[in-house]
């Protein structure tokens, strides 16, 4: 029943779900980083700085990913040369670009979520911390933050699961994770119903542990006020 | 001015955040400077790519087209997926266990899969089982990907919706004799619906955002593809994308900005119950594909005002 699997070589059906993996950790981590900065930009006292983090935010979120991804193929790598260290890899090529377009889009999500866990903390601790001659340093690493990321960990699950899922956007451009190798073997093997059941399998199984694992987490460390 | 962050600020604040604010317009300079240079080099800034686009023709041949298309696409999908989502909503909250067991596990496999993946699916059963011509069919299977995905996460807003209601309207409504069925259809339902339009509207961006899954990996002749057609025919690769993205950008933010004023308008409204789910709730702001997992769920983002 699940022999047309093993015909499969390039890719195999586990290596485009490692593709879809690696995808989902690299952009997530880059994505994180380049969040975190847009949020740190977004409230902080300096007018300009706030100007761009709205700007970026409010331009990327509405353009859709998978007009990013495409564009970092077609504008980026065959307009603009850029190579992304591997001008003679198109696989590797494509995987880098593909991860540097989640970065840009996912980051814009990361931040507002990041900037609402801010939200969350009252303006009266911070007053109290200054009251008492915390410096802006400590107001920030001992009060505000701990109680912001406790807080922002259910909407960055979301954020991480909309993620493994929107990887499969990556297909657009050639990169061969799952959704490349299940357009390629639907079209080709009869058993449509089996392969879109196992390829959804897949995901569920990719998407529930984390949504759960992190949901838990987000319930337990969560600040009861 | 005082946020958590940071206190109104004395002299030594301002001049660190003048100081801030000229590193970076000076950092901000550079990177727009170096973009236009790199653009410069590439031939792109030249006027003869972009001057199609001050022409009606480039519009009424590729771009309205493309851009009706999105959202005929986008238009089918919602109305077809919110008496779904309504119906799996409602389904959630039933009396009975394998109702809401059954209705449950739909919502949550739907919500796990990514909407490319419906749609691919979608578009092999048509070409086996159906015999929809082959110019319809990439239409058809964007809007049956995006009705599965759609539908589980209005589901989710509904189910919202109702649980956001104040109990006594349901006491209310039992004590004079409605039925169960009554209760909801004519009570809960219609305040419901009032309760999470925002969310509605919003989620609206999500499926214009998607249906361009559909124009590169199905053929279906969206804005995005028609812009490949335009772009083979101008020779003007990175001018289209900029002005693709700036059709899409004005389009969402419309939307966006026409929910926000509806969450207002319904957070002050006398008649309400002051319950209204936020535009940002779902996914609307959040993502391609949305959100999933659905652990957290929508029941902590309901808001509600004080009498």
């Amino acid at each position: 029943m699940f022999d047309f699997l093993s015909n499969y070589n390039d890719p195999s059906f586990l290596g485009a779900f490692w593709m879809t993996v690696k995808l989902t950790v690299l952009s997530a981590i880059g994505s994180l980083i380049w969040g975190t900065l847009l949020a740190a930009m977004r409230v902080s006292p300096v007018p300009l700085m706030r100007g761009f983090g709205t700007a970026y935010v409010n331009l990327v979120r509405n353009i859709p990913l998978t007009v990013i991804i495409v564009f970092t193929s077609l504008g980026l790598a065959d307009i603009f040369g850029m190579t992304m260290g591997a001008p003679d890899d198109f696989k590797l090529q494509g995987f880098r670009l593909a991860i540097l377009g989640f970065v840009a889009y996912t980051a814009a999500f990361v931040c507002e979520a990041l900037r609402s866990g801010i939200n969350t903390v009252p303006v009266g601790q911070a007053e109290a911390a200054r009251a008492i001659g915390l410096s802006f340093t400590q107001v920030l690493s001992l009060i505000v933050l701990p109680q912001a990321f406790r807080a922002v960990i259910g909407p960055l699950a979301n954020v991480l699961i909309a993620l493994t899922k929107n990887t499969t956007v990556a297909a657009a451009i050639g990169v061969a994770e799952a959704a490349y190798l299940m357009k390629g073997m639907i079209e080709k093997e009869a058993q449509t119903l089996l392969i879109g059941a196992i390829f959804a399998f897949g995901f569920v199984v990719l998407t529930l542990p984390t949504g759960l694992i992190l949901g838990w987490l987000s319930k337990r460390l969560a600040v009861k006020r | 001015m005082s946020s958590v962050l940071y206190d109104a600020p004395g002299p030594r604040a301002k001049r660190r955040n003048a100081i801030l604010t000229v590193v970076f317009f000076v950092l901000l300079a550079l990177l727009l400077w170096w973009v236009w240079r790199t653009m410069d080099d590439k031939n792109q800034l030249e006027w003869k790519l972009w001057e199609p686009f001050t022409t009606s023709e480039i519009w009424t041949t590729y771009l309205l087209p493309g851009l009706a298309d999105t959202l005929k696409a986008a238009g089918l999908a919602m109305v077809i997926a919110l008496p779904l989502g309504a119906l799996f909503g409602i389904a959630r909250l039933s009396d009975h266990r394998w109702v809401r067991g059954v209705a449950g596990t739909v919502v949550e496999f739907f919500r796990a899969i990514p909407v490319l993946l419906l749609m691919l699916f979608a578009n092999e059963v048509y070409v086996r089982s159906t015999d929809i011509s082959s110019e319809d069919r990439p239409l058809y299977a964007v809007v049956t990907g995006l009705v599965l995905y759609n539908a589980s996460v209005l589901a989710e807003v509904v189910r919202a919706g109702i649980l956001a209601l104040p109990k006594g309207q349901t006491e209310a409504a039992q004590a004079i004799g409605l039925r169960k069925g009554q209760t909801m259809g004519t009570i809960l339902l219609p305040q419901a619906v009032t309760v999470m339009l925002p969310a509605i509207v919003s989620q609206l961006v999500v499926i214009v955002k998607d249906t361009a899954l559909g124009g590169v990996m199905l053929g279906f002749t969206e804005l995005l593809n028609s812009r490949q057609t335009l772009a083979a025919f101008y020779a003007n690769v990175v001018p289209s994308f900029i002005v693709v993205a700036i059709i899409y950008i004005v389009l969402n933010f419309i939307i966006t900005t026409f929910a926000s004023w509806l969450e207002g308008r319904l957070r002050r409204g006398k008649k309400s119950t002051g319950a209204v789910i936020p535009a940002a709730a779902v996914g609307g702001t959040t993502a391609t594909g949305g959100e999933g997992g659905g652990v957290p769920g929508l029941g902590t983002y309901i808001q509600k005002q004080g009498p």
